[in-house]
């Protein structure tokens, strides 16, 4: 009772007659516009759990990678009885199963694949799991069965890369803050008048709706249940700040014990919780160290979430992540910034607990931002490398909305009222070498495209090759959009993320994510075509399987708008293109400029370029100029990213920017004022997407060779962070060579 | 003699960070009638090298990185020796200055003439590089007298225009702590000195003398140390209101 006494009520508005989150932060949010100085360090109970997490992760790294897999148990919301780190100290208390760092098997994507994950670790799924599957149905199964010969062909040529059809697709974001602000019981009453009002003749639209309803339903029962498990009252509203970050926490537990899915973000918490922070500190309820701890122990728990992952996974998403994306900062369309102590707090867990790459965390970079955070900023991505910048002015503007979160690495998600079909991505660059071949494989002849003209003359023509590049992006598009639409068709059949819809509006609209990489190899490419002579060197079965490359041509990274210009046509030319194909449940075609790690692996599967990249060598990350052709310095570089355009690249435009400390000046002071000032006017340009690392190569090298000397070294690699040692060797060496922004 | 509307570069850093206030967009000049032994740019040398780049070129691309700039970077100078090519270089800030872009110069202060007072006026910051307060010794490490640098430092003295200087510490040649104090007697009453940076000499730049097929005369000289380094900042504290190490 003392609570109800002391604390005052908060602002009443739309939010208290109904579900809008974003209502109640807009009338109850205390921005701060102070610095760092308030922060605190971590107590001793936040130092002796994370040096439990901090061995269990080292046993974790000698032991192959995983501590321990529950082979018996198909994970659920309610499979798994309380686990703890050490419950006497936990102030955020709930792990994904019943101990630390144990993985569950969460087979519905593609039961395979768990198989296998499950015996590549030397254990074996339990018969009784395997026996389910003899009567029910896997997305993969059903992906498969839909299926037709050509997107096969695609996918196995390495065409279409990485498409979510033997694993969950992820990316959609929960409205966490939903349990925290309602409590389950108002939820299921606002999903149960839902239902309700989905009446009339029934369309197959609505069938669906009403089942996913009933579906969302089960879900939060289930929820419910989970908070008994931890002696948690879920069906209320959250009384006080340890309650509303304990209920958000488990709203998102309960979707990481249901789903796997390669990015599960956890949207943008931390103004909301700042609220109830603030009223327990005004009624003397909370000190500010306790404050931290909380928060610590929250961030601690999200750097503690596992997925079950095969050995091939790697490849695509190199060191085990798995994109607890939270963005922080931003300014509301009101013109106040949404910067609370708490985004300071949160930004403070990577002194308390040391740099990690989970969680994501993702600044929202306006140029309003209070002064305070941005050095703040600065200073902790000097610090730690653990942080990354998206244009937050640009994505108000752009997308109509200030309550955003970040899905899985770059891409914009308003929180609770849009959800996003992933789609991984083309090899763009291997697009363009069918074009010059027949629409034949480059490496093995294979047949992949149809009526592609075969060029004429001894040098690559620009107009011809062009010509051909948009017949061969226009083939890609059609056989892309007929497999996003039947991967996401039996998602939602076999695979439907019930946990996380029930935190959404009841038939949120959609964005389908299409992916494109290679973006800088193409621009180079046709630089060379156009500006030089290229002549292939054709095998005898007329394939050119190598360049030479005559004379001096612009290359993109060097603020040249005659090559520049290229990726941008090429980017608007592509979602154009895509946008013509109808989409599974309506859905907004969108395009992203992004490879996350799985540059390494393109490279592989691509053969020399006319740009003159050899095969295997890896492409640039993201949108990145490729390595060592920014001659002309940083910003030239950050240049010629920032003209590719974010609104024919609505999921995402990813660069990455690797500087060694002095390069930013000669002093502490200096080198965070530059720093500022590089974020200010990078997205100034509208640029969208920044990773910084600010890195010693010397160190590196050091990590790579002496790993164990670097448990917590973090790096972020085209849109998220990675734990260096984590990555394998090649991806290791991949980061140490590319460019080095170095001055003279 | 030389171009007005173009300049002849070595090439461009578009993220200088060591060359003057804030971000700048730095431009490395072609041609230098020096010939300091420890030249981490011997390539500059010869003002027929390099590339020809307009004027304009240079303005659409600081216009282009302006937003970088915040309230304190621009565009920065330095070679070789740019005054080497002062009537392009004054037509360059004068475009500059238009689009509210600072300039700074990078000298050795080899010529001071009508022209480059000209220049200097335009000039928002001059980084006045002073390889040795003695003379013997600054003929020794460059070939040629300091005479015309202090020149140019009590002409930019006069005008009250922001000067900055820059000094490389080379171990044996210019660490004596005697001269150290006379460069610091000197200069501590001049008002347009905003600070001294120290640069310690490194020697990055011996490959290109390899490359040239010259010879590198201080092969067996090392990088300072931090105690000589230290020494110098303490001494150059009693004369200067500020003191950078670059
Ligand atoms: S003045 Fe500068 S460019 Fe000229 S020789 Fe000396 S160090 Fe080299």
């Amino acid at each position: 009772m003392e609570v109800i006494t002391k604390t005052k009520a908060f602002t009443k508005g739309l939010w208290n007659s109904r579900i809008d989150v974003r209502n109640f932060i807009q009338t109850n949010l205390t921005p701060y516009e102070g610095d760092s100085s308030f922060l605190t360090g971590p107590t001793e109970a936040t130092q002796q759990l994370w040096a439990i997490c901090l061995e269990a992760m080292a046993y974790e790294r000698a032991n192959n990678g995983v501590v321990d897999i529950d082979t018996e148990t198909i994970s659920t919301i309610t499979s798994h009885q309380a686990g703890y780190i050490e419950k006497s100290l936990e102030k955020i208390v709930g792990l994904q199963t019943d101990a630390l760092l144990k993985r569950a098997m969460k087979p519905y994507g593609g039961v395979r694949i768990v198989e296998g994950a499950v015996k590549e670790k030397g254990l074996e799924m339990a018969e009784r799991v395997k026996e389910i599957f003899n009567y029910t149905k896997d997305h993969n199964s059903g992906v498969f069965d839909a299926y037709d010969p050509e997107i096969l062909n695609y996918r196995k040529q390495g065409v279409l890369t990485g498409l979510p059809d033997n694993y969950a697709r992820g990316r959609i974001i929960g409205d966490y803050r939903r349990l925290a602000l309602y409590g389950i019981d108002q939820l299921i009453e606002a999903k149960k008048a839902d239902k309700l009002a989905i009446n009339g003749e029934m369309t197959e639209h609505k069938i669906r709706l009403r089942e996913e309803v009933s579906m969302q339903i089960k879900a939060l029962e289930d929820i419910r249940t989970l908070g008994e498990m931890y002696g948690l009252q879920l069906n209320r509203p959250a009384e006080n700040a340890q309650e509303a970050i304990q209920w958000v926490y488990m709203a998102y537990l309960a979707a990481t014990k249901e789903q796997d899915g390669a990015a599960m973000s956890l949207g943008n918490v931390s103004a909301f919780i700042d609220i109830y922070i603030e009223r327990d500190l005004q009624a003397g309820l909370l000190t500010e160290q306790e404050a931290q701890e909380l928060i610590d122990h929250f961030v601690m728990k999200l750097r503690m979430i596992r997925h079950l992952r095969p050995g091939a996974y790697d490849q695509i998403f190199a060191g085990d992540p798995t994109w607890v994306t939270e963005a922080i900062g931003g300014q509301l369309t009101d013109g106040r910034t949404k910067v609370t102590k708490t985004a300071f707090r949160f930004l403070q867990t990577l002194y308390n607990l040391g740099a990690s790459p989970e969680p994501n965390l993702t600044v929202l970079w306006s140029q309003a931002l209070p002064e305070g955070f941005k050095n703040f900023c600065a200073k902790v991505s000097l610090d730690t490398s653990s942080i990354q910048y998206e244009n937050d002015d640009l994505m108000r503007e752009c997308r109509g909305t200030d309550d955003y979160g970040i899905a899985c690495c770059v891409s914009h998600q308003e929180i609770g009222k849009r959800i996003q079909f992933f789609g991984a991505r083309t090899n763009l660059a291997k697009t363009l070498l069918l074009a010059i071949n027949e629409g034949k494989d480059e490496k093995d002849g294979t047949p992949i495209l149809k009526n592609i003209p075969a060029l004429q003359g001894e040098f690559l023509d620009y107009t011809q090759v062009m010509a051909n590049f948009k017949l061969a992006m226009q083939q890609v598009a059609e056989v892309y959009a007929r497999a996003m639409n039947i991967i996401h068709y039996c998602h939602d059949k076999y695979y439907y993320e019930k946990a996380q819809l029930a935190f959404i509006d009841t038939d949120p609209g959609i964005d389908i994510a299409y992916g494109a990489a290679g973006i800088s190899i193409i621009a180079d490419s046709l630089s060379a075509i156009r500006y030089a002579k290229v002549k292939p060197i054709r095998n005898e079965k007329g394939i050119a399987i190598d360049y030479q490359i005559e004379g001096e041509y612009p290359m993109f990274g060097n603020d040249n708008d005659k090559v520049d210009s290229l990726a941008q046509e090429v980017t608007q030319f592509f979602i154009e293109t895509l946008k013509q194909h109808k989409t599974y449940k309506n859905a907004n075609s969108t395009l992203s400029l992004l490879t996350i790690t799985s540059n390494v692996m393109y490279g592989k599967m691509t053969g020399n370029t006319p740009d003159g990249r050899k095969a295997g060598e890896p492409f640039a990350p993201g949108a990145n100029p490729m390595h060592g052709r920014d001659v002309n310095g940083a910003i030239a570089s950050l240049n010629s990213v920032a003209k590719l355009d974010y609104r024919y690249a609505l999921d995402g435009i990813s660069n990455t920017m690797s500087l060694v400390p002095k390069s930013l000046g000669n002093n502490r002071n200096v080198q965070t004022e530059n720093l500022v000032a590089l974020l200010d006017g990078y997205f100034a340009k509208k640029a969208h997407h920044l990773n910084v690392n600010v890195l010693n190569r010397d160190m590196l090298m050091d990590a790579y060779e002496n790993p164990e000397k670097y448990p917590q070294l973090t790096i972020r690699v085209s849109g998220y962070a990675v734990n260096f040692i984590r990555l394998t060797k090649a991806h290791q060496l991949e980061v140490i060579t590319r460019t080095f922004h170095e001055c003279m | 003699m030389y171009a007005t509307d173009s300049l002849r570069i070595h090439s461009i850093e578009s993220f200088g960070t060591h060359d003057g206030p804030g971000i700048r967009l730095v431009v490395f000049t072609q041609g230098c009638h020096f010939r300091c032994l420890y030249c981490a740019n011997p390539d500059t040398w010869d003002l027929h090298q390099g590339s020809e780049i307009s004027i304009d070129e240079i303005v659409r691309m600081a216009v282009a990185q302006k937003s970088f700039f915040g309230k304190k970077g621009g565009v920065t100078i330095s070679g070789g020796e740019p005054t080497l090519q002062r009537l392009a270089l004054l037509s360059l800030f004068k475009k500059l200055h238009a689009e509210g872009i600072n300039a700074a110069l990078d000298s050795n202060g080899k010529i001071l003439n009508d022209e480059v007072k000209a220049l200097l006026k335009e000039t928002d910051y001059l980084l006045l590089d002073v390889k040795h307060i003695n003379d013997e010794w600054h003929h020794l490490l460059t070939s040629v007298s300091n005479q015309s640098v202090l020149e140019v430092a009590a002409y930019r003295e006069q005008t009250g225009k922001a000067m900055w200087l820059r000094y490389v510490l080379v171990p044996g040649y210019s660490d004596q702590e005697e001269y150290l104090h006379q460069l610091g007697e000197h200069f501590k009453h001049y008002k347009s000195i905003e600070k001294i940076e120290i640069q310690p000499y490194h020697q990055l730049g011996v490959h290109k003398w390899e490359a040239l097929g010259k010879t590198y005369e201080l092969a067996h000289v090392q990088p300072p140390n931090q105690e000589c380094i230290d020494k110098t900042k303490n001494i150059f504290k009693m004369y200067f209101k500020e003191v950078v190490v670059n």
